[in-house]
């Protein structure tokens, strides 16, 4: 919290500083809406400090531009998310709209993007139609399709054959769910328990005990992030893990975030994501320390989808030598490619979403800390919500 | 032995949903005051002990007894400073202060300890199955029972047989005539109402594994505790006991044999009851 505090009032002295300066040279502004406090207030800060890490580290002009962040609190609601980007775009003025913790509050704002003509960059949420909601959308994070069908498809080939699921029965949930069902039973698998939780659902016992009861290869899992580690710690209670239940799943459960406070239970899980805070390069291991020397914790997926996304408005803004109008940004943006601490990815020219690579991953202890070690990599995955139709 | 497991797990759920609403039915039902604010409390024991064992290394079962401390010492300041003087009030005023209450707890603990899960490092031997008769039985869970069941049989020797309990019977009675007779009612509700926010804080601490704990622990599990109390009646423990393990076994029994109605069967059991029994299993028929 003093961190805050201190950054706040840094960023505040500085501001005052440049005011001069800012007259003239000009200033490009993003509006980041993101979820600061509340339950998904984790999404928030890591974005958030992922985008001032960035700053820091390749400064704060590009392009001759002087590129400022006006951060928002929408505690995730989409009412607040939609009110606050009216006023960032109608007050403020602001060139960009970034962030947006979860899905309706990335949708709420997307006829704001359209109508104002001002790029909505979605650092989080992850549900497949986001992009279709306007042609100013573009995605850094990932879709849960990518995930779940590689899991699938991963656990068909790799002697999985009955699988029980448990899934909490949310939108998220389902989408996971189904995505996962129709790879995995394709590739020959066969689902032979499906239970989908209740949201607000603290106990999984009877759950975990029903999976039990049906002597599955593995138990397919998506819960909400903060319900990863009871679960994990409910299901090594309960004897799954001696029983050789395998935990698959698309990699959210596993977050960096939580990983570590999850206890020895989570060890073995196997999940398919985008970004490993152990992914093993050059570029991630320079992430990792620089973020863990600003703020003390280890980076999630969730800081990846803020460091991309801010890495795509300097990119976009060099590209068109400093024009920093929806219509220029955006066609600059579409095709765009590079290397990003979770590996090479690129906006699709099409569907202006994320293509990326989802790497199979393993919960293994390194040096004392639990980390997802990544054994398998599918490169280049679109999302395969929208390549269907 | 599938169906003892679920017994079993239900009856640990039970427990520990008792431990965490008496103190409620303590201050809703002898007390007449509506405290919504109850799992305010139990989050903060939920949370020194977290910060005991996590950061200062004490062991579990330490922590447990200070968790309990640390939230009788909140509740009694918090009853002394803020809530005797909404005792004679009505219950709509009762509700909104609690309620607020409520919102400031979760902010201030987002505030200071962020907001996601927290879990408590157990020590090993707390952790997995044993076997029992050929049964698999949770250590951590068999552990809540012995330490619910222990604290109950306490609860109702303290109200039956001690001087204070009967003080505090007679004070709930007739306030007036119990200090006519020199009996301390102020200072009987302070100290029941501690108490109660010291079970509340254990409980909490002791639930942190099965419920899980974030700021938001106050606002997901009022509804269970006011359901606890409702179904029991509110004149006595054993009413909140039996609701209880009625509410544990049924809620557990119900995810595992129709998961697709596993959230509703909770709710359902508390329509029927109260259809059937408007004041609860055990409430009194002619109450106040």
């Amino acid at each position: 919290m003093l961190r805050n505090l201190i950054s706040a009032t840094v960023t505040a002295v500085s501001v005052l500083s440049i005011g001069g300066l800012a007259q003239a040279q000009e200033t490009v502004k993003i509006g980041l809406i993101v979820p600061m406090t509340g339950g998904q207030a984790s999404t928030g800060q890591q974005i958030n400090n992922a985008i001032k890490l960035y700053q820091q580290k390749n400064g704060d002009t590009v392009a001759g531009k002087k590129v400022e962040i006006i951060l928002k609190d929408d505690a995730a609601l989409p009412d607040n998310t939609k009110r606050l980007a009216q006023e960032l775009i109608v007050n403020e003025k602001v060139n960009i709209i970034a962030g947006f913790g979860v899905t309706p509050a990335a949708l709420a704002a997307a006829p704001l993007a359209t109508q104002a003509k001002v790029p909505e960059i979605v650092m989080a949420a992850g549900t497949s139609i986001i992009t279709e909601r306007s042609p100013y959308i573009v995605r850094t994070s990932f879709t849960l399709a990518q995930s779940s069908t590689i899991i699938g498809d991963w656990a068909a080939k790799n002697g999985i054959k009955k699988v029980a699921t448990l899934t909490s029965d949310y939108a998220p949930g389902n989408d996971a769910l189904q995505f996962f069902k129709e790879h995995f039973t394709a590739g020959g698998g066969e689902i032979v328990e499906e239970v989908k939780v209740p949201l607000a659902n603290p106990d999984f016992a009877p759950f975990l005990q029903r999976m039990k009861d049906s002597k599955p290869d593995a138990v397919f899992v998506f819960v909400p992030a903060g319900q990863g580690g009871n679960f994990m710690k409910q299901y090594a209670e309960r004897g799954l893990d001696k029983s050789g239940i395998k935990v698959i799943g698309p990699g959210d459960v596993m977050d960096d975030d939580l990983l570590n406070n999850m206890g020895d239970a989570a060890l073995g899980a196997v999940t398919a994501h985008l970004y490993s805070a152990a992914h093993p390069s050059a570029m991630n291991k320079e992430f990792v320390a620089a973020y863990k020397k600003a703020y003390n914790t280890r980076p999630g997926f969730m800081a990846v989808g803020g460091w991309d996304g801010i890495h795509l408005v300097y990119e976009a803004l060099k590209k068109t030598g400093g024009k920093a109008d929806g219509d220029s940004l955006i066609a600059a943006m579409k095709g765009m490619k590079w290397e990003s601490p979770r590996g090479p990815i690129s906006i699709d020219p099409e569907t202006r979403d994320i293509v990326q690579n989802i790497y199979i991953r393993k919960v293994e202890k390194v040096d004392g800390e639990l980390y997802n070690i990544e054994f398998a990599t599918f490169e280049a995955v679109k999302d395969p919500g929208k390549t269907k139709k | 032995m599938t169906l003892l497991t679920i017994l079993f797990d239900g009856i640990a759920y039970g427990m520990l949903l008792f431990v965490l609403a008496c103190g409620l039915a303590v201050t809703l039902g002898l007390m007449n005051f509506v405290n919504l604010a109850h799992g305010a409390f139990a989050m903060a024991g939920g949370y020194a002990c977290a910060i005991l064992v996590n950061r200062a290394g004490l062991p579990f079962f330490a922590a447990l007894p200070i968790a309990f401390v640390v939230s009788a010492a909140i509740g009694a300041v918090l009853e002394r400073s803020l809530y005797r003087h909404l005792y004679t009030r009505s219950h709509l005023d009762q509700v909104l202060f609690t309620i607020g209450l409520v919102f400031m707890s979760v902010t201030a603990v987002d505030y200071f300890m962020g907001s996601s899960q927290t879990f408590i490092h157990l020590p090993d031997y707390l952790q997995g199955q044993i076997n029992l008769f050929g049964l698999g039985v949770g250590r951590y869970r068999l552990m809540i029972i012995v330490i619910c069941g222990l604290l109950t049989v306490a609860l109702q020797m303290i109200l039956s047989k001690t001087r204070f309990g009967s003080r505090l019977r007679a004070a709930v009675d007739d306030p007036r005539a119990a200090s006519g007779l020199g009996i301390n009612v102020p200072q009987v509700f302070a100290l029941t109402f501690a108490f109660g926010c010291g079970l509340a804080g254990m409980g909490g601490a002791l639930g942190a594994e099965i419920l899980g704990l974030d700021p938001y622990f106050p606002l997901k599990f009022m509804i269970y505790f006011l359901i606890v109390v409702t179904v029991g009646g509110s004149s006595s423990i054993t009413g909140p006991f039996l609701a209880s393990l009625l509410l544990g076994i049924g809620d557990v029994a119900g995810k595992y044999y129709v998961p697709k109605l596993g959230a509703f069967v909770i709710y359902t059991m508390m329509i029927v009851i109260l259809i059937w029994r408007p004041n609860g299993l055990f409430g009194r028929t002619a109450a106040r």
